[in-house]
């Protein structure tokens, strides 16, 4: 089993998709732990230097949605304008609303080799979990 | 759910019904072999043709082709038909990669006038072709109003300033548009990841293919489609790119709400879905349909760069070239079609996600040239084996809403894949077999080695028995360009 606390996420490796575990102790890190779970699944998140800051607010109409909604605005600023994340701070998290500053670089061909583009955040048995110890969600991607 | 609760009774040799229970309002239809099941068993794949038998409106059967697969709600290989009245549409039954799809295109050329050229004529068209993540090379700069013909007018928008012509239009499925397309429900964000990727093929499992004739399995049916041995064809597979992508995601956040509103249970969030006669249904059709004739667009330009390639690396001219399409599919669709069930025609929403229309011989959608015979069919395999042409019958106009199924569908997972291929020269090993591959991301060639996919040909065989569809062709591949 997964220790909440030591574990960052856990990709879900299956025949024709992605996705992964991820864990964390409280609902801030759980949420910045998905954000550099997307893009090491993508690319190796280590690489990713904390250069540039961003501010987002993203709004939902339940926990689960915010995770897929959140994961979602992340992965447009990369669509479009190329934009990496590494870390998140959260200024407002609640189930229907977050308010983030995060923090990355522009995407760099030689230092962020792409493994896997990935087109969406699924709603697919999505799940935002309270554990015994921390928090646990289950997103899928499709890739 | 456990896949392996689902109930199970085998119908014949080809088929399988799952039935009715709990919630299901209908039965589930599964085409596979006995061998396939055991594999299908091992995923949920069966549970997700339970969870879409669960939606309202849903007519005939919940149905499954031989490649079905784990998807995301739906599974891919999935159809289901939904009636026009008390039906819903569900974006996740279409899916993200929206009319995703397959071009074929025929020419005058034998393989053996490539020969010694391949190398040339994969390289050409890597260099010519944007692929991959990071592309930033632009085949075409679209205006404002550019971006709006795309979407309202597909591969007739294409074809109209000059990539391509009329009879490429004939030669594809619906003339390559979706009338009722609304572009004014296609969000600012899709517009802006779409703009910059009209005629790229993306990355995954989309690629062109250069391919030749190997074996032909009805003599009369090929040569009527423009096929005959060795020829040289060219086969595309891409869809709507980042555009559709985003239309997908912006209607399943809407209709997480929706679904609610219409008070609609669904056993999976990623089924959220509108009754067909409401607003958000029809606003999500307008962008859907938007989304596809980008796609078309799509597989248009792409067809003009090949042809120019081809004329480039050999010194031909078109005209001696003769790179014709021979037909174009979409596999990820949800359509309004007029079908007979139980003896009464009924104009029904059909979903595809990863499986192919496939017109019986007589049906008016065709184009003349190809009414008497059916619609051609285009399931491409690997890299490394081959793809199959097949053709419509009236056993699939009766029984799958007209429709068969779409590819090979994944043996391992994509990191099983990488750890397979690491350290292996996977380039140097196609070409040995003689097939020269380009690709933008080695991880890409890794991902998709040929021993990563199941046996197109089981897929195809089943398709073929059951009656569905039928073969005519086996194309083997000779250049592959990937993402």
């Amino acid at each position: 089993m997964h220790d909440a606390g030591k574990t960052i996420y856990q990709p879900i490796d299956h025949t024709g998709d992605l996705g992964m575990l991820v864990f964390g102790a409280d609902l801030h890190e759980l949420f910045a732990h998905a954000a550099w779970g997307l893009f090491d699944l993508m690319t190796d998140a280590e690489r990713i230097e904390p250069r540039i800051r961003r501010d987002l607010t993203v709004e939902a109409m339940d926990l689960e949605d915010l995770m897929v909604r959140w994961l979602g605005e992340l992965l447009y600023a990369y669509d479009t304008d190329r934009f990496l994340t590494v870390n998140a701070v959260f200024h407002v998290l609640e189930p229907t609303r977050l308010h983030a500053t995060v923090r990355g670089e522009p995407f760099d061909a030689v230092r962020h080799p792409i493994d896997t583009e990935i087109k969406a955040v699924t709603y697919h048995q999505i799940a935002v979990e309270r554990l015994d110890a921390g928090w646990q969600a289950r997103v899928i991607f499709d890739i | 759910m456990n896949a392996h609760h689902v109930p199970l009774e085998r119908i014949d040799t080809h088929r399988w019904r799952i039935p009715r229970h709990g919630g299901m309002n209908v039965d589930g239809l599964v085409f596979a072999s006995d061998a396939m099941m055991q594999t299908i068993r091992g995923d949920q794949s069966l549970q997700q043709v339970v969870n879409v038998a669960h939606l309202p409106g849903i007519v005939g059967h919940s149905i499954a082709m031989p490649d079905i697969h784990w998807g995301y709600g739906f599974p891919i290989g999935g159809v289901a038909a939904f009636d026009a009245r008390d039906g819903v549409i569900s974006p996740g039954g279409i899916g993200y990669d929206i009319n995703c799809g397959v071009r074929l295109l025929g020419s005058g050329l034998s393989r053996h006038d490539v020969q010694g050229r391949m190398r040339e004529v994969a390289e050409g068209l890597f260099r010519n072709i944007p692929s991959g993540v990071g592309a930033r090379q632009q085949t075409v700069r679209l205006s404002h109003a550019d971006l709006q013909g795309v979407l309202k007018r597909g591969a007739g928008w294409a074809v109209s300033q000059g990539y391509g012509t009329p009879r490429d239009l004939e030669h594809t499925e619906e003339n390559g548009c979706l009338t009722g397309a609304e572009p004014q429900y296609v969000s600012q964000r899709a517009l802006e990841r779409g703009r910059p990727q009209l005629g790229s093929i993306g990355s995954g499992n989309h690629f062109v293919e250069v391919d030749y004739v190997a074996e032909v399995y009805d003599d009369e049916v090929a040569r009527a489609l423009g096929l005959f041995k060795d020829q040289l064809a060219i086969t595309i597979h891409t869809g709507s790119r980042g555009l559709g992508y985003q239309v997908c995601d912006d209607s399943i956040k809407t209709m997480q709400r929706v679904t609610q509103q219409y008070g609609i249970t669904i056993p999976d969030r990623q089924l959220c879905c509108a009754p067909l006669s409401s607003p958000p249904a029809r606003e999500y059709i307008g962008a859907m349909y938007s989304a596809a004739n980008f796609a078309f667009a799509n597989r248009q330009l792409i067809t003009h760069t090949v042809r120019e390639t081809f004329a480039e690396v050999l010194q031909r001219s078109a005209q001696d070239l003769r790179i014709e399409v021979i037909y174009d599919v979409c596999h990820n669709i949800g359509k309004f079609e007029t079908h007979t069930v139980d003896g009464q025609a009924r104009r029904l929403c059909v979903h595809r996600k990863g499986a192919t229309r496939a017109l019986a011989p007589g049906h008016p959608q065709l184009p003349s040239v190809y009414r008497d015979l059916g619609q051609p069919v285009l399931i491409p395999g690997d890299m490394g084996r081959y793809s199959y042409v097949l053709i419509g019958t009236r056993q699939g106009g009766e029984e799958t809403f007209a429709s068969s199924c779409h590819g090979a569908g994944r043996l391992m997972s994509r990191t099983q894949a990488k750890k397979s291929a690491r350290g292996r020269p996977i380039v140097q090993e196609l070409e040995d077999q003689g097939i020269y591959v380009r690709s933008a991301g080695r991880a890409t060639l890794m991902e998709e080695i040929p021993e990563a996919y199941k046996d197109v040909r089981d897929v195809v065989d089943i398709v073929h028995g059951a009656g569905i569809s039928r073969k005519v062709v086996q194309l083997r591949p000779l250049g592959v360009i990937k993402g």
